[in-house]
Order: structure tokens, then C-alpha cells, then sequence
């Protein structure tokens, strides 16, 4: 079959691959007819989610057609023929963490468990095509996928929606959401989102529909600040103003009620010196995340309020706001997002006309251009939001 | 120059004690789980028969025989004379917290061939006993919790993937491979 694999740093290809083959007796093979390129994909093609491999096929958004099921798939549950999503952490759903609602952190999915332990304290669930920290699965970037745990995660679609509208929920529209839900918004709220990249576009659209006033979009590429003002929210370009002082002047010096961080680990702003210091640090090998988002959520949200992370970070940071995190007694929320736990409602908001996950996509491409979609989306060109690959 | 090492590995498995005690009282399930350990052929109720892989390929074999066993709790073993490598193990259960399943604690110990130089030219070879014993308790879990031991495409040889880069990439593997990895699961 033909996949997306990842090469080395900044450099992906279009390859001949072996078709994949049932390797626990939960799996499944899917048929892929939809994928995507994520934001996180980002931070694996610039080199800096260590334990990559030559040869890696990328990709962890997708979703087809099951056309195998292992001996141990529970035939309730899944069977040949049936249309999935499916989600991006692979979950095995008895272990203690899974049991509590948190599938990122499956205890039993990872068969590189003790290299996640030893970077994290603790392992990690498995993820397809993010790296062989998160267990070396071969991703969804690709025609055809194998999915471990087959009758756990893959979410059925038995309505007649698109691919379009149903794709996002293997992971962004999810982790959007989750990253307005730890923000425990209450009616007159306001949530500023740092980013807005398609899961930044969804923790607006999920921050309004969970009861926020007002939503503010930070970002400075004119064309993604467009977007969430087309979708109705509050916008301010970082190059422009002064992020904080627009902040305050929007909520009458209060300061946001809830602030996302849906950058992560290769935030670029304003601040010239900070960026040069980050950049240096993070080139050096000294720093592994650049954090600026973050502090700058930090700083800026409301004394007493959330400061939720969607944005993917990997290592470690310097100049964290430890005085204002904790004297302005700010509660910190995270979490590679629990997808298994969002599919169903989320799926049902679509249906109901609530969401509409299709308002991010501004390309489509075929899987053989993967390479050029990786590009634009990396450098912003042809105002490139969120890329969708058919195989 | 022989030296005495303990190992000491803990985890936490989602069943009842009495549950993941029976499964461990069945040493010849050993292999699924524990990477070196090659065949448990049980002899008697109290008596069995083991073989496994030692650094550097070589096969070591040897008897052991049950010294305490109270179900659902303890569990004790030890090789009878004669052995390749002496050596023990005792592995404790007891409830966990709140619906959490079963706490273990396994001690195992050995005599190295070869004292701290054996040891440390098994480390050199890649060979770190205590992240070994970690790693068989996580499959361990695994198989109690989901019947199998997981497998991705960078690590597809379950029991026998190690954590030293670099592994297989993510890809599927190849007809060959695929053919390679049927024949190695056939215990020898």
C-alpha cells in the first residue's frame, strides 16, 4: 500500500509499504477514506518528538472501512463492513485509568511503556504514527491501518454524514472541546483560546457552546483570526496589540475567566528577546518546548480562573510563571485529550447541527501529495487551516 | 565471584487476588509474559521444571520446587540443587484501594555467573535486569487485563521486544518478517 512516511527532520515521502496484518487478536484492519495532517504532526516533521524513525508512517486522524477483525474482536461491537472513526490514543478500556474516563493514559496500549516512564514518570497510552515514545504504531496516513483494541475505540457511523463531518472526531474536534471543558464555564465567562489552528477553532466554537460570553482568538496569521471571527468570536492579532492590555480592556480589567493554550511546544510572538532566547534554548538541545503561549495564558488570565493546555508539549520549559501561577491561586488543566469519552456526544451535536467540524477545512488533497500539504500547512501558505488527504 | 542480586518490581492489576493469584500459580503461563523465560514445564504440583535464556544466548535450566503457597496471598519458589543459576522468587497479593484490583510485589533472586563483571557485561550487552522484571510485570498486567501482550509495528515481537533503539519502524511488517516472527513464537 501507499503511506505518508516520516524520513527525517523536515522531510516526508509517499512510499510502497507492506499492507498490515492482524498482530493481537483485537485488531482490525480499516480501509482508510479520509485522513488528515495534524498541528502535532508539525512538532514530528521539525524534529523535536525524540524517538522517530526512518521509515515511520505518520498519521493518528482517520477513519474508513473495517474490512479485518482478529479472532478476539467482540462481534457486538465491530464487525467487516462497518464505518469508523477512529481515535487517536488506542486505549484498552480495563485498565485502572481507562476505567476512570482517562484513555491517553491506557496503562496497557504502549509497548514502549518503559521509555514513556522513564521520560514522563509514568507511561503513556499508545498513539498511531506520533513516535516509538508512544508504542510505534504505523498511523492513519496511509490506505489502509491496523487498530489494536478494535472493539474499544473505533467509533461506528451508522448515519449518513460525510467524511467531513465526522473525521475531526478522531482527535481535534475532541481535543478542542476537552480544552473548553476543563475551563468549567459558567454563563458570562469569558475564555481567550491562545491559537487558532483548527483544535484552537474548536475550543472557541465548544467554549461558546458550553456557556462562555464571549471568546477571544489569539493568533497573528490574518486568515485563521478571519476564521473565528466568521464563526463569531472576539479576535486579536499578537503582532499587532498588546495581547494583555487587550485582555483587560475587553473584560473591564478583570482579565479572562478561563484561558486555553492550543499552541503548545513551538509557540512563536511578539516578544523578540523571549522568542531569541526560547529559539536559541530549544536549538541547543537545552530547552525541548517553547512555551511562550503558555506563560503568557498564565499571565494573563483572571486570578482565581483556568489555564487549560490542548497544545502538545514533550519535554521541559524554562521561565514557567511558578509566583503568578500560584499567588494568583490559578488552576492548571491538561491532558493529551481522552477522545474514547467525546466521540458519542460530540457525534450527536453534529447530528443535531450543533458543531459544525467542517468550517475548518480549506484543503483536500490526495494521499500522493501528502508531502505538499506538510508544507503548506507548516508555513502557512495559500492560508492553509487544516488539510484533508485521500487515499 | 559469584554475587547475589534481588530484584523487586510492584504493580497494580485490575482483578481480584484470588484471580491473579490462580493465574500465577500456573507456572507454565510464565513464558507468555516473561521475556527470558523460554518453558515452565510443571512436574508435580509443587515441582517444575524451567528453562531459560540467559545474556548472551546461552541457555540455563533448573528445577524449582514451591516453598510457600497460601492462595490467594503468597506465593514462594526456589531452585533445587543442581541448578544452572540459583535463584528464588516470592511474589505477595493483597487487595488495593477502592476497586483497584490487586496489589504485587515480586522479589527475585539470583546468583549472578560472573558477579558485578557478568553484570556489568550484560548491561554493556543491553541487558538491565531491573527494567527486565518491570517490563514482565507490565505484560503480566496486560494479559491479566486484556488477554494478550500488545504489539505495534515498531515493537511486533511482544515478550521479546526490548526498549533499545532502533526498533522496526512504524510500518507493517514485511511477508518475511511476518514469517520470522510466527517461527520465534514456537517455544524451542
Amino acid at each position: 500500500m501507499r503511506a505518508n512516511c516520516w524520513m527525517g527532520v523536515n522531510t516526508v515521502e509517499v512510499q510502497d509499504v507492506p499492507d498490515p496484518k492482524i498482530l493481537n487478536r483485537r485488531d482490525a484492519i480499516v480501509k482508510i477514506t479520509s485522513t488528515a495532517i495534524c498541528g502535532s504532526d508539525l512538532h514530528l516533521l521539525d524534529g523535536y518528538v525524540p524517538t522517530m524513525q526512518s521509515g515511520d508512517i505518520l498519521g493518528h486522524e482517520f477513519m474508513g472501512e473495517v474490512v479485518e477483525v482478529g479472532a478476539g474482536v467482540d462481534s457486538a461491537r465491530l464487525r467487516v463492513g462497518d464505518r469508523v472513526v477512529v481515535p487517536f490514543p488506542i486505549a484498552c478500556g480495563a485498565c485502572a485509568q481507562c476505567r476512570r474516563g482517562l484513555y491517553s493514559t491506557c496503562e496497557n496500549s504502549n509497548p514502549n511503556a518503559g521509555l514513556a516512564e522513564k521520560m514522563f514518570g509514568h507511561p503513556t497510552a499508545g498513539i498511531f504514527g506520533y513516535s516509538h515514545l508512544t508504542g510505534g504504531f504505523a498511523g492513519g496516513q496511509a490506505e489502509y491501518a491496523r487498530v489494536p483494541f478494535a472493539d474499544v475505540g473505533p467509533l461506528k457511523i451508522e448515519s449518513d454524514l460525510s467524511d467531513d463531518q465526522v473525521l475531526f472526531l478522531s482527535d481535534i474536534l475532541p481535543t478542542g472541546y476537552m480544552g473548553a471543558e476543563m475551563c468549567d464555564i459558567e454563563p458570562g465567562d469569558t475564555v481567550a483560546v491562545w491559537g487558532a489552528g483548527p483544535v484552537g477553532q474548536f475550543a472557541m466554537d465548544s467554549a461558546r457552546l458550553l456557556g462562555a460570553d464571549q471568546v477571544i482568538a489569539i493568533d497573528r496569521e490574518p486568515y485563521r483570526l478571519r476564521l473565528a471571527a466568521d464563526a463569531g468570536h472576539t479576535t486579536l492579532n499578537f503582532e499587532e496589540v498588546d495581547v494583555r492590555s487587550e485582555l483587560l480592556a475587553l473584560t473591564a480589567g478583570r482579565g479572562p475567566d478561563s484561558c486555553i493554550d492550543a499552541v503548545g511546544m513551538e509557540a512563536t510572538h511578539g516578544s523578540s528577546h523571549l522568542n531569541t532566547y526560547d529559539r536559541v534554548k530549544q536549538a541547543t538541545r537545552q530547552e525541548s518546548d517553547r512555551p511562550h503561549a503558555l506563560r503568557q495564558a498564565i499571565l494573563c488570565c483572571r486570578s482565581g480562573g483556568t489555564v487549560s493546555v490542548v497544545g502538545v508539549y514533550g519535554g521541559f520549559i524554562d521561565k514557567f510563571p511558578a509566583g503568578a501561577w500560584m499567588n494568583r491561586a490559578l488552576t492548571l488543566k491538561t491532558g493529551q485529550c481522552h477522545v474514547h469519552r467525546y466521540m458519542k456526544p460530540l457525534l450527536e451535536r453534529i447530528e443535531k447541527g450543533e458543531i459544525d467540524p467542517t468550517r475548518v477545512i480549506t484543503h483536500r488533497l490526495p494521499l500522493s501529495e501528502a508531502p505538499h500539504g506538510y508544507e503548506i500547512f507548516k508555513n502557512k501558505e495559500e492560508d492553509c487551516e487544516k488539510v484533508i488527504l485521500q487515499p | 565471584m559469584e554475587k547475589t542480586v534481588d530484584l523487586i518490581a510492584t504493580t497494580t492489576v485490575g482483578k481480584d487476588p484470588a484471580v491473579v493469584y490462580a493465574y500465577w500459580r500456573q507456572f507454565d503461563q510464565f513464558p507468555e509474559f516473561m521475556a527470558h523465560v523460554d518453558v515452565v514445564r510443571t512436574i508435580s504440583d509443587t515441582r517444575s521444571h524451567w528453562q531459560v535464556t540467559a545474556p548472551f544466548g546461552r541457555t540455563v535450566e533448573w528445577d524449582a520446587e514451591i516453598t510457600e503457597d497460601v492462595p490467594g496471598r503468597v506465593l514462594a519458589w526456589r531452585s533445587v540443587e543442581g541448578a544452572d543459576v540459583a535463584n528464588a522468587g516470592m511474589v505477595h497479593f493483597s487487595p488495593a484501594p477502592r476497586d483497584q484490583g490487586t496489589e504485587i510485589r515480586v522479589t527475585i533472586s539470583y546468583d549472578l555467573p560472573g558477579g558485578k563483571f557478568g553484570e556489568a557485561l550484560a548491561r554493556w550487552a543491553g541487558e538491565d535486569p531491573h527494567q527486565q522484571l518491570d517490563d514482565d510485570l507490565r505484560r503480566f498486567k496486560q494479559v491479566m487485563e486484556t488477554g494478550e501482550v500488545v504489539r505495534s509495528e515498531g515493537a511486533p515481537w511482544g515478550k521479546r521486544s526490548r526498549q533499545e533503539f532502533p526498533q522496526h519502524p512504524a510500518q507493517p511488517l514485511s511477508d518475511e518478517e511476518l514469517i520470522d516472527l510466527t517461527h520465534a513464537e514456537v517455544p524451542a
